[in-house]
Parts: C-alpha cells; structure tokens; sequence
C-alpha cells in the first residue's frame, strides 16, 4: 500500500514535471516560428485601442477571443460583420445604443478614439484563432 | 476553540458573510438585466454589476480562506497566532481596499481584465495586504510545536496563491498575451493552489469529524493534490485553444483537463469514505453536510460540468457562452463556496460557545441553498446550450438569440430566490451564534 512518503514524492514531483512542462510549451508557443499572436503588427494606434478596452471594462458585457462576459455581442470579426463607419457609429454617439432593448452605455468617445478602437479589433482579426473565428463570424455561413 | 486568537476567524468570516450578500444583490441586478429589465442600467451598468459580483466573489471567498487558516494554523502549530493585533489590522486593510475598489468600479476606476478589474495601484495594496497575512501565518508555523501536513498543504496553497497573483500584473501590449497571461493567474488559483487550501481545510474538517486517523487522512490529501497538480496545471491550455496560441494547447489542454474531473471524483471519494471509517460521531451535523457537500458538488460542478464543455471540439462551439457561467457557478459554488461554509459552520460553535449543533434552519439552509444553486445551474444550462446552437450553428444575430433565452433567465431568477433564501437563513443562524468569548475555550471538549 502506498505510503504516506510516496504519496508526498508523487505530489511534489507531479507538480513539478508538469510545472517545468507547461513553462517550455508557454516559451515554445511564443517562439517566433510558432507564433501566431499577430503580435508584428501591433501599432501604438492598437495599444490606444486597446488601453480604452480596459479602461472601460468592454470585456464586462462583450467577449473578445471568446472571453468577458455573455451580455453583449462577441466583437472578433466585427468589422466584417457590422463595417467599420457603425461600429464608430455606436462608439461616438451621445445616446445609449439600444439594438433590441438591450442598452449599451453611451461612451461619447471622441473621433480619434473611436478610430482607435477600430483599429484595436482589425488587429484582433488578424491574430489566427486556429478556427474560432469561422464560427463567430458571417462569412462561417458561406463556408459550412 | 483552543488557542484565544483562533477567534479572529470570526471577524474574517462575518466579512466573508457581508460581501457574499452584497454579491447576491449584484447577482440579481444581472439576472434581471438578461430576462429584459434593465432599469438600473444608468446608475449599474451590466459591466458594473458584473465586475462587482465576480470580485466580491473573490474577495468573499479569500476571507473566507484567511479566516480558515487564522483558525487552523493555531491549532495545528499548538501555539497562538504570534500577533493577534497585526491580523485585525490585516482585516481592516483587506476591507479597505476591497470597499475601495468596490465603489471605483461604479466611477469607471477599474482595469476591464476578467476577474482582475482591481486597478493597478490597487493591486500593490492587495499584494502589502497578502504579503501581511502570510507573515503571520507562516510566523505562526514555523515557531509552532509541530508541523503537520495538513498546515502545510493550506499554507502551501496560500504562498502560491499570492504569488500566482503576480503574473497579472505584468503590462502587455498584446491582447492574446494579456489573455494568457491573465490564466495564470485565474486557472492557476481555480484549477491549481485554491484546490491546496480547499483539499487543507477539508482534510483539517474530516480530522475533527470523522476522527479517522490523521496518517491516513493525510496521505490521502498528497495524493488528491498531487492530481490536481498533475491535471490541472497543464488543463490550463483548455483555455488557451481559440485565443490566438499554437494549436499544440488543443492536444495538451484536451488532453489533462480530461484528467481533471479525476482529482475532484477522488476528493469526493476520500471524504464520503473517511465520513464512512470513521468511528467518532461529532455532534456538529452542519458541519458535516457542508464539509461532504463541498466535495461532492464540487465533483459535479467543477469536475463533470467542467468537462461538458473542455474538449477542443465542443469548446469551439461553446468558447465565449452561457455554457462558461453554467459551469463557473457550480464550480465555485461546490469547491469554494461551500468548504468556507463548512468551516464556518465547524468552528462557529467553538469560539462563541453556543453549540447550534443541529438546528431545522441550518438543514434547510444547507438545502436551499443547494437545490437553489442546482436550478440555477440548470437554467444556465439550457440557456447556454440554446444560445451555441442558435447562435453559432444556426447563425442568428445575437441580440435575436438573447431575446429568445429570455425566459431561461426568469427561471434562473425563480431559482436564485430559493439559494437566496437558503444563505439568508445561514446568515441567520451565523447571527444567532452570537461574537466570539473566551469562555469558549472553557467548553473545547467538542472541538
């Protein structure tokens, strides 16, 4: 029967090897060959996007790469299916956007950060989702 | 109770009690907005209302885990807590930040990072505050009269926990390495350290419980967290498959989180059966049922409903759903929710001194709470698995799908009451104990 030592070497070694493991994939995955973060093309115009996403907690009612919450609509790929003059539109208006009753807070974002942001969601559909983005975008419909 | 400063747990655990409140309400507040009512909408927005219920969650629940240990680590080093003073200005400062960061989330003062919103300044705080709680803890082991590995597992989970919050706050200009980033942190608590202090508190539970003998219950312990270890460090990648990393995630993270729900079907094994070896029958029957419910729902919520939607394949269709929040709520309600509420429950009677041992109000707490959170899960459930197959099969708009979920939100609703009805009445009896005495240590014999 497996005693209380073993249990405590399969433990710490257990951790151990798959910790040591998990560390060589995260290096391996952002290795330049394996890279498909799209991180060569982020621009400061990218970082303003995305400094506004987070100052405004976007991800608190949308999802972007499938996270934040379930409120409102997933934004990967949204400029292919919204166009990018609505979605500065919805950014710039003074009055809450309010597509089927579901209110979204009237941000007033000025002209350049509205572009900012555009720009922030072009990067993402950009990165390679490894097939992600067939199923939340309208072009999947042509596709399936 | 035997050591008086054990009694600072109460402090801990009547915080605990406070906020989880104010995460029903915020819970609500939510629910409401999905079934169609949104009239807060201008002073709570859902993304207010969202960051506040899941923070409180975390804020709840840590505690809860600092209030666990505050009352554990005594008992098991023999020795009292080496500052009693230090750990009440540790309390006041995580109540501090926590209300701090609370109220900013209603002003826009937030970092909009899942889970981690607490704004970068904040954060320094929160690491003085841990760094703080850990000193006393550690300090209190250390110079103890023993070591046993039930403090150590808990206080292992508790080192890695504050460290693992480090990786959060590294800045990244890439939303894919924010994200990855971002798991570490989340999954690595959830999935990893958290199990630690959960797997700490449990085993300390079924020692003065079950009576089994500690060797035993111990080395059964090694072995639950040495699987939680092996499966979910690397079932991180589960959450790694459609975020913009190589698809090597997609065989490791399918792979070892197919693997996790194993290490919670042993926890529930391990309590079901020392509860069944074991000889002593300690009066406390609250106790009891939370500390088996813990493993058990735990299994359920965060094992099974886990693994419903962790294969690459059907996590392609449910990634970014309603699926998540089925999932996320039993999970936490089972593994963390309810393990703070067995220890409440087991050492409430011992500092105050009132043996509220069995009482009709408890059992009925513990059941509504349960059946309440069950329907919630359920409601969820269809929701979710709705919405995946309207929206991303069927491709309709998705405003059109919310509109038709509605009416699962209405249920959820139905549902929450009765879970809420369930934690007002333990919130009732946690009143009814009364404040900790020190004429609780003159009645330790049940303890």
């Amino acid at each position: 029967m497996l005693s209380k030592k073993q249990a405590r070497a399969f433990f710490l070694g257990g951790t151990l090897v798959t910790f040591l493991i998990f560390i060589g994939l995260t290096i391996y995955s952002f290795s330049k060959p394996q890279d498909q973060s799209n991180s060569e093309n982020i621009t400061e115009a990218v970082v303003r996007g995305k400094t506004l996403w987070e100052e405004n907690n976007c991800m608190g009612c949308h999802t972007i790469l499938g996270e934040g919450a379930y409120y409102a609509p997933e934004l990967t790929k949204v400029i292919e299916r919204r166009g990018a003059g609505y979605i500065k539109a919805v950014l710039m208006t003074p009055v809450a956007w309010e597509p089927n009753g579901r209110k979204m807070v009237a941000y007033g974002f000025t002209e350049q950060e509205a572009l900012d942001l555009i720009e922030f969601f072009d990067w993402i559909d950009d990165v390679d989702l490894n097939g992600f983005d067939t199923v939340v975008s309208p072009l999947a419909k042509d596709n399936n | 109770m035997k050591y008086k400063s054990q009694k600072v747990a109460y402090w801990f655990f009547a915080l605990s009690m406070l906020l989880f409140a104010l995460q029903i309400i915020y819970g609500f507040i939510m629910g409401f907005a999905h079934a169609g009512f949104d009239g807060l909408h201008d002073v709570i927005p859902f993304n207010t209302a969202r960051a506040v219920h899941t923070n409180l969650l975390v804020v709840w629940l840590l505690s809860g885990f600092m209030g666990a240990a505050y009352y554990i680590i005594p008992e098991e080093a023999q020795r009292e807590l080496v500052s009693v003073k230090l750990a009440y200005v540790q309390l006041i400062s995580l109540a501090v930040v926590g209300v701090i960061a609370i109220v900013g989330y209603h002003f826009n003062y937030w970092e909009g990072r899942k889970f981690l919103e607490i704004p970068r300044p904040l954060d320094y705080l929160v690491v003085v505050n841990v760094l703080l709680f850990l000193g006393l803890i550690l300090v209190t082991l250390f110079k103890g009269k023993r070591r046993t590995t039930t403090a150590l597992v808990l206080s292992m989970g508790l080192l890695f926990a504050a460290l693992l919050y480090l990786p959060g706050m590294l800045p990244f200009d890439s939303q894919v390495m924010d994200s990855f980033f971002r798991w570490w942190v989340v999954h690595l608590w959830v999935e990893g350290v958290w199990e630690l202090i959960m797997g700490g508190i449990l085993s300390f539970l079924l020692i003065k419980l079950t009576g089994v003998d500690r060797e035993v219950i111990e080395k059964w312990l090694y072995v639950i967290v040495g699987l939680t270890f092996l499966s979910g460090v690397l079932g991180t990648g589960h959450h790694y498959y459609y975020i913009g990393v190589n698809k090597i995630w997609l065989i490791v993270g399918g792979i070892f989180s197919a693997l996790e729900p194993l290490a919670f079907l042993a926890m529930a094994l391990f309590a079901v059966n020392m509860y069944r070896k074991g000889e002593k029958k300690h009066p406390n029957k609250l106790a009891l049922y939370w500390t088996l419910g813990a493993a058990i729902v735990s299994f359920i919520g965060a094992g099974l409903l886990g693994f419903a939607h962790t294969l690459p394949q059907t996590n392609l269709y449910t990634h970014g759903t309603l699926v998540t929040a089925m999932h996320g709520h039993l999970a936490f309600w089972g593994a963390y929710a309810m393990i703070v509420l067995a220890i409440i429950s087991y050492s409430l009677p011992n500092m105050t001194g009132r043996k509220l041992y069995e009482s009709a109000r408890g059992r009925m707490a513990f059941w509504m709470s349960n059946i309440g959170m069950i329907g919630m899960t359920v409601a969820f459930g269809v929701a979710g698995v709705v919405q995946v197959y309207l929206e991303r099969k069927l491709k309709m708009e998705f405003m059109e799908v919310q509109k038709e979920i509605e009416v699962h939100f209405m249920v959820l609703i139905i549902c929450a009451t009765l879970f809420m009805t369930g934690i007002i009445l333990y919130m009732v009896d946690f009143y009814k104990h009364g404040k900790p005495t020190d004429e609780a240590l003159e009645t330790a014999s049940n303890d």
